[in-house]
């Protein structure tokens, strides 16, 4: 089984040299910390690509901030522009990647991440947009929620946050691909079996 | 020249009435226009339409005119950080609306560039599509259809936005992350009224780096600025 930082270093391993890449909150935010020496550039859709790390205390800047609120800092290629650009080159295709949390995925590639009903919904923030612009859309989520029950399913059950859209999924008991008719075992997680992969899995295995 | 006012109850004066829809700039509370959302508490203008990314949080933003009840709908993407916003929204005295972040940007936009309409994927096969026209568009591999949505252009009676600078024609230049929604919402106002940290003199803003134009500006005031932050978070010095 992986670790969080473990399957931020494996999904960390999807990225390429020159990619643009949006990372959600959780989980994904920790991907920037294995990227190594590849040249990659983080956009954060509040309207910035070029993302930097968290500032020291006392260089905080009310003015520079990422899409969870977080004070952040800009780099020596750091660029700023309004919210219709931003989500124009989210919308646009140009975004290479996109890694973010799920509550659940499907076997057809749909996610749902942002609302339970009967729950507190506090929006969708940039979720849909990025999901049905960006170039690939790569999951990173524990495979089975507290209740051991798999969360990638033969259909979801929550409202949706896109349709046909998730390309691969990075779990603590490894990696799956969204093929037709099903998900794909690519690899499984440190001392993992593939039939307990398997095992834990409710969306069909082709 | 006269677009400058002294004051933010000024520069909003003959622009308010009860029932108006109301663009705003800001992404959580950076870049908000703080001293026109406390102008617009103070003339106690009611059932007002919000179109804003969020609702701020419970004494700062767009939060203090829920307190007083001034609000009567919101058209926003996220709104998890304000507990009055939430007790409102589940009592029903509030209507919410939400749009997917980017598709609220576009929105504003396309108001203000004449474009009452466009078509998007952002939201097909989701609640959002539902009522929606559907196109499909050979957009995908070797020209086979995608399906789109058709989302409308927001053209608001006013827009409220936050800007670094100003200069006296009303050409603005923004900071960092707060520029965000400020752009977009002054452009889809009837009238757009800002405020800034500084009003410069004609002359001292680089016309190439001007980020918008003051065709899109009408009223601008000069104010102090609390400028909170939401999330602190540093690291440590090596």
């Amino acid at each position: 089984m992986w670790d969080r930082n473990q399957m931020a270093e494996r999904a960390a391993q999807e990225l390429e040299d020159g990619m643009y890449v949006n990372l959600g909150i959780g989980i994904p935010t920790l991907v920037a910390n294995y990227v190594g020496d590849k040249d990659i550039t983080l956009q954060s859709e509040n309207g910035m690509l070029g993302m930097g790390p968290f500032p020291f205390e006392g260089e905080e800047d009310a003015d520079l901030i990422n899409a969870g609120k977080q004070t952040i800092t800009e780099l020596r290629r750091t660029s700023y522009f309004d919210s219709a650009t931003s989500f124009g080159m989210i919308r646009g295709g140009k975004i290479a990647a996109a890694i973010l949390g799920a509550m659940e995925v499907d076997e057809k590639g749909d996610l749902a991440n942002w609302m339970i009903p009967g729950k507190l919904v506090k929006g969708m923030g940039g979720a849909m947009d990025l999901v049905a612009g960006v170039g690939r859309v790569i999951v990173v989520m524990d495979h089975t929620n507290k209740h051991g029950d798999s969360k990638l399913l033969k259909a979801c059950t929550l409202p949706l946050t896109g349709q046909g859209v998730v390309d691969r999924i990075i779990t603590n008991l490894g990696v799956l691909d969204v093929v037709p008719g099903g998900l794909k075992i690519v690899e499984t997680a440190d001392g993992v079996t593939e039939e307990g992969l398997r095992a834990a899995t409710e969306a069909t295995i082709v | 020249m006269k677009k400058i006012y002294p004051s933010a109850a000024a520069a909003l004066d003959g622009l308010l009435h009860d029932g108006m829809f109301i663009a705003a700039g800001g992404f959580g509370l950076c870049g908000i226009p703080e001293l026109l959302l406390d102008a617009i508490k103070e003339a106690g203008t009611k059932d007002l339409t919000f179109a804003s990314n969020n609702a701020g949080v419970d004494d700062f933003g767009i939060g203090i005119l829920l307190q007083t009840r001034q609000v009567k709908k919101m058209i926003s993407s996220y709104v998890g950080e304000n507990a009055e916003f939430m007790r409102q929204y589940l009592s029903g005295e509030l209507e919410l609306e939400f749009n997917p972040q980017g598709t609220l940007a576009e929105r504003m936009r396309a108001g203000g560039c004449g474009i009452p309409g466009f078509y998007t994927k952002t939201g097909v096969g989701t609640v959002i599509a539902e009522g929606k026209e559907h196109k499909d568009f050979p957009t995908g591999k070797d020209g086979a259809p995608e399906t789109y949505i058709m989302e409308n252009g927001i053209f608001a009676d006013l827009a409220i936005v936050k800007a670094w600078k100003a200069d006296e024609s009303g050409n603005l230049v923004f900071r960092k992350t707060a520029r965000n929604f400020n752009p977009p919402a002054a452009m889809c106002g009837k009238t757009c009224v800002v405020e800034v940290e500084e009003i410069v003199p004609l002359g001292s803003l680089e016309p190439d780096n001007i980020h918008l134009p003051g065709i899109y500006v009408h009223r601008i005031i000069q104010g102090e600025h609390e400028k909170r932050i939401e999330q602190r978070t540093v690291r440590e010095k090596a």
